[in-house]
């Protein structure tokens, strides 16, 4: 019998050409240290099947995951990754013993079972294809469903969405319960904290005139690098600069009286 | 080309989807793999809404999507709210349930 | 039937008074005993009435009932709460009221001196209540919660006075051993209904004739268990000599007159199962035969004044059992000699009582002596009682005793023989007793010590054992001048017409005397002619002790029952430490295991439930994998 649906070539060539580089980006996804490379690389996945859903008939879809998930999901995953910051939960050592083997077995038998699974199955029948689906226009047939049969969801859906959007304002409002230390409560507790050192606040990043930049670590007057005159953040990045290589050699002390 | 090989595609990003959530430990990064596993099984729904020639499928993972935006909203606020507190995002951090 | 709305105030009115007098408190301290009294006297005078009523009408329409109100209505089974009086129930009626009444006026004076008495009062009224319900139900169903009523009232008043264990230990004992009587009578009950489906007096006469022998000799043995649990017959007959712990009034009215006597009426009562049942007849007789020895056996030896009177009164209710297990021809005369110890053993009691009052509560009968120059009426009227009980002519116990005897001769046979001659013996060995009560008490020398000073009671005691000791002269007379209370009760009995006579009644009359004559004649050489130790002697024959302890009843229950329901109970707790409870603790024992070992998987990181949830759907499809292959 003649299959109804035949995929044609250039959505073969498509599928091979994209497919592996998804693959790739998800399995890069995993075992890239910095969560940025993260969302970046999860965002050519989603990129990858928003073109598979417009090649498999599905152009509303496909549009929706480009605007939805590659541009507002995941620049609000950036949004957080920028207020959160970097720390230790970026590293890739494990800590729970016996955790990763498991996952990756298990992983890996339930992977295997479902591709395996659907090697083995049938469907019983030919795969039809959307061309009569869409026959008034994707959207149009898209329309038809949502507003008829799945009117009920759809209204479930959009109450979801808006209790979802009110209860992400709850949690993130941050109310504060004492008053923010004003400028001279600072500097008195500057001042009445265990030593003088920070009295005068914490020494600026740089070293003049050899390398001025903030991801290095200011030398103090003996020549050993500050560390407290780099940003946390920095630090927990690993962004840092060894000063050391900026340090002068052999620095001139005898003072010449001027005439 | 078979049309079963978006479904195997499917299948091995779910999969790597599910060891993520498993294997990493930045909050951030296990609902970016989260995410990963709602694509993956939104791509079958598409597959499959084609194989049927019925466009119930799409609907479906219309629906999906937002519910995955609701997810994504009320997550990262959760995580948001609790590096607010703890200042780490590490999941393994936030593991007082054991007590 | 007529009906007659005067019936309920027979038992309103002590009811009122129990629960006024329980339900006021220490407010009704003053006048509660005064009102109690009157209500119990006004409940005599609603029953004079209503006998008058009743000798106003002819044989036929006699009857009369009371609807209070339906208490059960279940398909085709209705138990309506409806009272009775008929020529049976106004006896009881007048006896209870009247006797009760007495006993009220001798406990005011008896009670003064107890801080209790108005709840004394209380429960005496309640007792009249529910003995009047007990005797007045129109169904076994009603005259239960009558049974249970006094059952209740017997065992408030017999641990009257729980601050003494023993005494609290004697009132459970009365307690325990009527519930195995109650259980008799509700099973009954339930035989009644199941296999007649009614449960008045009525429906139960009317299906007498067509139900089953069978049927009938059940509900005949079950009634008679009840009646040996209420009535202290034999094997039930342990409570009744613990049961003097109460007051003495209390002893003379519940364990005297009236409530052990419940036992006679329920047998007399249900006379037409009985009549159905031969066996259950057979049995009864037996019993009664058994217990009237029994009693006058631990009567002989016994030297507490009250415990020998209560041996005595099991007696006598023996002899009542036989004359009821003798049919037709014994009822009459088991009523009547129910209503003639009903006075002659009251007033002992409460001379008894009198002989306490004037000797500092002593009881040892050993410890009295001579008295009959200290308390001249108590003699006298306790002396009037003695003649009526071992039944002297004209007294009241030669009249109804002598029938008894000579109904119980005319039984047919060898049985009737039998028990004649036990009912003879029975009556030698009360004259014996009785006398020995009787010197010991009075006539023999003096044997109490001079920090005693005995002295008469106050008018209000000795007044009414003067009117218990009329009736005691009088009543069998009266009762039996031209079979009066026979053929007033007459048309209740199927009669069966006359048995030939074995003996003339001149011959058991003379036989009896005879008897009497004899034991009175051994106890006067024992005891009046030689002198009385103050001590019970210890060298004394095997017979003696065990009579001393009451055939050893208690022995017997103990070894039989008692010590082996121990060792069950014992056995029984082992088993509820050891399979009951080592179940429950094992389960409790493998939740804590089980979540011990559990609990390692609780480590509280989001990751590792992940991990496992990823595992559970590799499984999941494994499994589906598995199947589709």
């Amino acid at each position: 019998m003649q299959p109804l649906l035949t995929i044609q070539s250039p959505e073969t060539a498509l599928f091979w050409f994209l497919a592996p580089l998804a693959v790739l980006a998800a399995l890069g996804m995993l075992l890239v240290k910095k969560a940025v490379h993260s969302a970046l690389l999860l965002a050519w996945v989603m990129i990858t099947l928003a073109i598979f859903y417009i090649a498999q008939d599905a152009l509303f879809l496909g549009i929706v995951q480009v605007i939805v998930y590659t541009g507002a999901v995941m620049m609000l995953f950036l949004f957080i990754l920028m207020l959160v910051g970097v720390d230790s939960s970026d590293s890739l050592t494990e800590t729970i013993t016996g955790l990763r083997p498991i996952a990756i077995t298990a992983a890996v038998g339930f992977g295997g079972l479902l591709v395996s699974l659907l090697g083995h199955a049938t469907l019983g029948r030919q795969a039809v294809g959307l061309e009569g689906a869409n026959a008034l226009g994707n959207v149009q047939g898209l329309a038809e469903l949502l507003f008829s049969k799945y009117v009920w969801p759809f209204e479930v859906v959009s109450a979801l969405l808006i209790t979802a959007a009110l209860g992400a304002m709850v949690l993130a409002h941050h109310q504060r319960t004492n008053a923010r230390p004003t400028q001279r409560e600072q500097a008195v507790n500057r001042f009445r904290s265990g030593s003088l050192a920070g009295a005068a606040g914490l020494p600026g990043p740089g070293v003049f005139a050899r390398h001025n930049a903030v991801d290095v670590p200011a030398l103090l007057p003996d020549g050993t690098p500050a560390p407290s005159s780099i940003s946390a953040t920095l630090k927990a990045r690993g962004d840092v600069i060894d000063s050391s290589q900026f340090q002068l050699d052999n620095v001139d002390t005898t003072v010449v009286e001027e005439k | 080309m078979n049309i079963n090989n978006y479904l195997y595609l499917s299948a091995i990003l779910f999969t790597i989807g599910a060891v993520g959530v498993v294997v990493r430990r930045n909050a951030i990064v296990v609902f970016m793999c989260v995410e990963l596993m709602l694509n993956a099984a939104n791509l079958t729904l598409v597959t499959f809404s084609r194989i049927n020639g019925t466009l119930d499928g799409q609907v479906v993972a219309f629906f999906t999507m937002v519910v995955a935006a609701c997810e994504v909203v009320v997550g990262l606020a959760i995580i948001v709210t609790i590096y607010r507190s703890r200042r780490s995002a590490s999941i393994d951090d936030a593991s007082l349930l054991k007590r | 039937m007529a009906t007659n709305n005067g019936l309920v105030y027979l038992i309103a009115l002590p009811l009122f008074g129990a629960l006024s007098l329980l339900l006021l408190g220490r407010r009704a301290d003053k006048w509660g005993h005064l009102l109690a009294t009157a209500l119990s006297a006004s409940s005599f005078g609603v029953g004079l009435i209503q006998l008058s009523g009743m000798l106003g009408r002819s044989t036929e329409s006699r009857p009369v009932t009371q609807k209070l109100f339906s208490w059960i209505s279940v398909g085709s089974f209705n138990v309506d709460a409806s009272l009775l009086l008929d020529q049976l129930s106004i006896c009881f009626v007048l006896l209870i009221t009247g006797v009760g009444t007495l006993i009220h006026i001798y406990s005011i004076s008896y009670m003064s001196h107890d801080h209790d008495r108005r709840r004394f009062f209380a429960y005496l009224n309640l007792f009249i209540a529910a003995m009047l319900l007990l005797v007045l139900g129109d169904s076994y169903l009603n005259l239960y919660v009558g049974w249970e009523g006094v059952g209740l009232a017997s065992y408030l008043l017999i641990g009257f006075w729980n601050q003494k264990p023993a005494y609290a230990t004697a009132s459970k004992k009365a307690f325990v051993m009527n519930r195995i009587g109650d259980m008799g009578l509700s099973f009954a009950i339930m035989i009644a209904f199941a296999s007649l489906g009614t449960v008045s007096f009525a429906g139960v006469k009317e299906h007498a004739h067509h139900a089953s022998e069978s049927t009938m000799t059940a509900i005949g043995i079950m009634l008679l268990v009840a009646a040996v649990g209420k009535s202290a017959q034999f094997p039930l007959q342990a409570w009744l000599g613990d049961a003097m712990a109460g007051p003495t009034p209390v002893s003379a009215l519940i364990h005297a007159a009236t409530m052990v006597t419940a036992g006679v009426y329920l047998i007399v009562r249900s006379n037409f199962v009985f009549d159905a049942a031969p066996t259950a007849q057979l049995l009864v007789v037996i019993v009664g035969a058994i217990t009237l020895m029994f009693g006058a056996l631990v009567g002989t030896a016994k030297d507490d004044i009250k415990k020998a009177l209560a041996a005595s009164t099991m007696s006598q209710i023996g002899y009542m059992i036989l004359g009821a297990g003798l049919g037709p021809a014994g009822y009459a005369f088991a009523i009547m000699h129910l209503l003639t110890h009903g006075f002659f053993k009251a007033g002992m009691f409460l001379g008894a009582g009198s002989v306490m009052h004037g000797m500092n509560d002593e009881v040892n009968m050993r410890k009295y002596g001579a008295l009959r120059k200290f308390m001249p009426i108590t003699f006298i009227t306790f002396g009037l009682g003695y003649l009526a009980i071992i039944g002297v002519p004209p007294f009241a116990g030669f009249y109804s005793k002598d029938m008894l005897i000579e109904t119980a001769f005319n039984a047919g046979g060898i049985k009737g023989i039998l028990l004649g001659s036990t009912a003879l013996l029975g009556a030698a060995i009360t004259a014996f007793y009785m006398t020995r009560v009787m010197i010991l008490t009075f006539t023999s020398s003096k044997r109490w010590d001079d920090s005693q000073h005995p002295h008469e009671s106050p008018i209000l005691m000795w007044l009414p054992m003067a009117i218990l000791a009329i009736g005691s002269v009088t009543s069998g007379f009266l009762l039996s001048r031209g079979s009066a209370l026979k053929n007033w009760l007459e048309p209740l009995f199927e009669s069966h017409g006359e048995h030939e006579e074995l003996l003339s009644p001149m011959v058991v009359s003379g036989l009896a005397l005879l008897m009497v004559a004899i034991g009175v004649a051994i106890a006067v050489m024992k005891y009046q002619l030689s002198d009385v130790d103050s001590v019970a002697p210890v060298d004394v024959s095997v017979f003696t002790r065990i009579a001393r302890r009451d055939l050893l009843q208690d022995d017997i229950n103990e070894a039989l029952f008692m010590r082996p329901g121990q060792v069950i109970t014992a056995a029984l707790v082992k088993v509820d430490e050891s399979v009951v409870d080592g179940a429950v603790r094992g389960i409790g024992q493998m939740a804590i295991g089980s979540g011990t070992s559990l609990r390692k998987t609780q480590t509280g990181f989001v990751r590792s439930y992940a991990m496992l949830i990823l595992v559970g759907a590799a499984a999941l499809i494994t499994a589906i994998w598995v199947v589709t292959q």
